[in-house]
């Protein structure tokens, strides 16, 4: 068995979803190899080279990739991939969008988002917004997957020597093109890689009373988060959001404040190591998860933790 | 520009599931069932573009069994032109229904296919890739805004830590976001009109289709349970049990 890692990048820098992504090729058992597709990407295709358990990295440096337009990428993958038995990506933004296209080509059904490894052709994924979970057995010749970062550990970024093949291959479908793109700049963590991560909810009562939340996330070096319903309030923006139609994170403290605790947003952080709720309702669903709970309103409690930690 | 929109049955998104004492999957009777909320997105953003006179006529198709014909009403009441229904009682997996879907473009020749981005019972966030990858046309998935320009439409997307714009050729493939918009009500008036649009029903052997799957639900089981913790009664006890007990600071 021979596993196709997709490389998750932005031509500059290799992104730790890959890691992650890894693990669970290793899990699966087999030789290993990464394609790194953009432009100019260089740098990422040495830092894949390094990555602790892969064999070879595949290198296609064509100007149609440089946007990871799924039009170009998904046939360069498909083709690579048939010889493969497994083609895994992180289920990023990126990953959702390009392997989907990769399995229709290849006449394939994907399993998205997996969480476990059972063996080389069964997963566990989570299905109703993470309220049961699902054990998928797949018979197709190329098994093609997304995988949910927060359930496998990353493998050491350092510690591999793969060799490095350049790919000709080039796809230009001429369907699509790249406009723009505007990335929120932040000094704070990433939220899916933070190891604390702050959430407000629709307690927070609007958008600039966040800063008590990046305050004491900047003390603990912390990622800031929302619930879906400050983003749908418009406190916040959508790529802030933790929840199932969010981002999920698994970090090993999770503070949410002035957060209810919908099942949609229990979905997107209930595998966090400790959970601290602060609410002024007692009541809230949250403290059902919460290992930590205080009653209290989040507007005195939060500036007095900000002190004492 | 003609617009075909796809929209799934699902369970409401207020219901808790629960999982078949048996493992064979989520027990569904007696339970309520509406329109998927990234395809009531879908069908919003479709009137939105005919009432400005970008789109003509918009066509709502769904795949699934003879119940979902509510779901097709509802989105004719919320201004669809007509319905189609590709009737099939089995659970199918994306791949069939993209393959559904690409049987159903060949005959309408839409312009513009709008889908959710995921269902809320699957979660496979599949079934709009994998038509583009069968029609061969650009995708516009995750969009935060769409707007259509002479032969080509461009697509606002959410990404991670962002977002992006592309601009596809048409037709094009468009899967909703939760920011695209905010869907309407239907009014009694309209949901009475609605009745008598015209609703077509074919079956995936009308269409040629087959719907073979490689993949099996082995079992569906209930996530493990996060118990409960205690109550702290001040911030000053939260961190000393968080810097003492839990380690994590």
């Amino acid at each position: 068995m021979t596993i196709l890692v997709i490389a998750e990048h932005d031509n500059k820098v290799l992104a730790p979803a890959t890691l992650n992504t890894v693990a669970a090729a290793a899990k699966i058992g087999g030789d290993i190899h990464v394609l790194v597709a953009g432009q100019g990407a260089g740098a990422v295709a040495e830092a894949a080279a390094k990555v602790a358990g892969v064999s070879k990295v595949l290198v296609a440096d064509n100007a149609a990739y440089a946007h990871q337009l799924p039009e170009n990428v998904a046939p360069l993958v498909a083709e690579l991939g048939a010889g493969y038995s497994h083609i895994l990506a992180a289920a990023t933004s990126n990953g959702k969008n390009i392997l989907p296209r990769v399995a229709a080509q290849l006449d394939v059904d994907q399993i998205s988002e997996i969480i476990s490894v059972e063996s080389a052709d069964t997963f566990k994924r989570p299905i109703y917004a993470g309220n049961a979970i699902a054990t998928v057995q797949s018979n197709a010749s190329v098994k093609v997957i997304t995988v949910r970062a927060t359930g496998f550990d990353p493998v050491a970024a350092e510690g591999g020597s793969a060799a490095v093949e350049a790919v000709a291959a080039a796809h230009d479908a001429g369907t699509s093109s790249f406009v723009g793109e505007e990335l929120a700049k932040s000094d704070r963590p990433e939220l899916t890689a933070a190891k604390i991560v702050v959430s407000g909810g629709r307690g927070m009562q609007n958008g600039d009373n966040f800063k008590h939340l990046y305050a004491l996330a900047d003390k603990l070096g912390a990622s800031v988060g929302a619930s879906r319903a400050a983003v749908d309030a418009g406190f916040v923006p959508n790529d802030m959001q933790v929840g199932q139609t969010g981002k999920i994170v698994a970090p090993q403290l999770y503070i949410a404040v002035g957060i209810s605790g919908a099942i949609q947003h229990l979905a997107g952080m209930k595998d966090s190591k400790v959970i601290v709720a602060i609410n002024k309702d007692e009541e809230a669903p949250i403290f059902q998860v919460a290992d930590y709970g205080l009653v209290a309103d989040l507007f005195e409690a939060v500036p007095e933790l900000e002190k004492l930690v | 520009m003609k617009v075909l929109v796809a929209v799934k049955r699902v369970v409401d998104y207020n219901v808790k599931v629960r999982v078949k004492a048996d493992n064979s999957g989520v027990d569904l009777a007696n339970v309520k069932m509406s329109m998927n909320p990234f395809c009531e997105i879908a069908v919003e953003e479709a009137v939105r573009l005919k009432e400005k006179g970008v789109a003509t006529e918009i066509v709502v198709v769904s795949i699934g069994p003879a119940t979902a014909q509510e779901q097709l009403r509802t989105a004719l009441a919320l201004g669809a032109d007509r319905a189609i229904l590709v009737e099939s009682a089995e659970e199918l997996t994306s791949l069939a229904v993209a393959k559904l879907l690409k049987a159903v473009v060949d005959k309408e020749q839409p312009q513009l296919v709008i889908l959710g981005k995921q269902a809320i019972d699957s979660d496979n966030n599949q079934t709009g890739q994998m038509l583009a990858a069968l029609t061969g046309y650009g995708q516009g998935t995750f969009a935060s805004k769409v707007e259509v320009s002479g032969d080509s439409v461009a697509v606002t997307r959410e990404i991670d830590g962002g977002a992006q714009t592309v601009s596809l050729k048409l037709p094009a493939i468009v899967t909703t976001d939760l920011r695209l918009n905010e869907p309407r009500y239907a009014s009694l008036p309209n949901i009475m009109k609605a009745k008598k649009k015209p609703l077509e029903s074919l079956t995936p052997e009308a269409l040629g289709v087959s719907t073979a799957s490689t993949n099996k639900t082995v079992k569906v089981e209930a996530p493990a349970a996060r118990s409960a913790g205690i109550k702290v009664k001040s911030v000053a006890e939260l961190v000393e049990k968080l810097k003492n007990e839990a380690k994590v600071i």
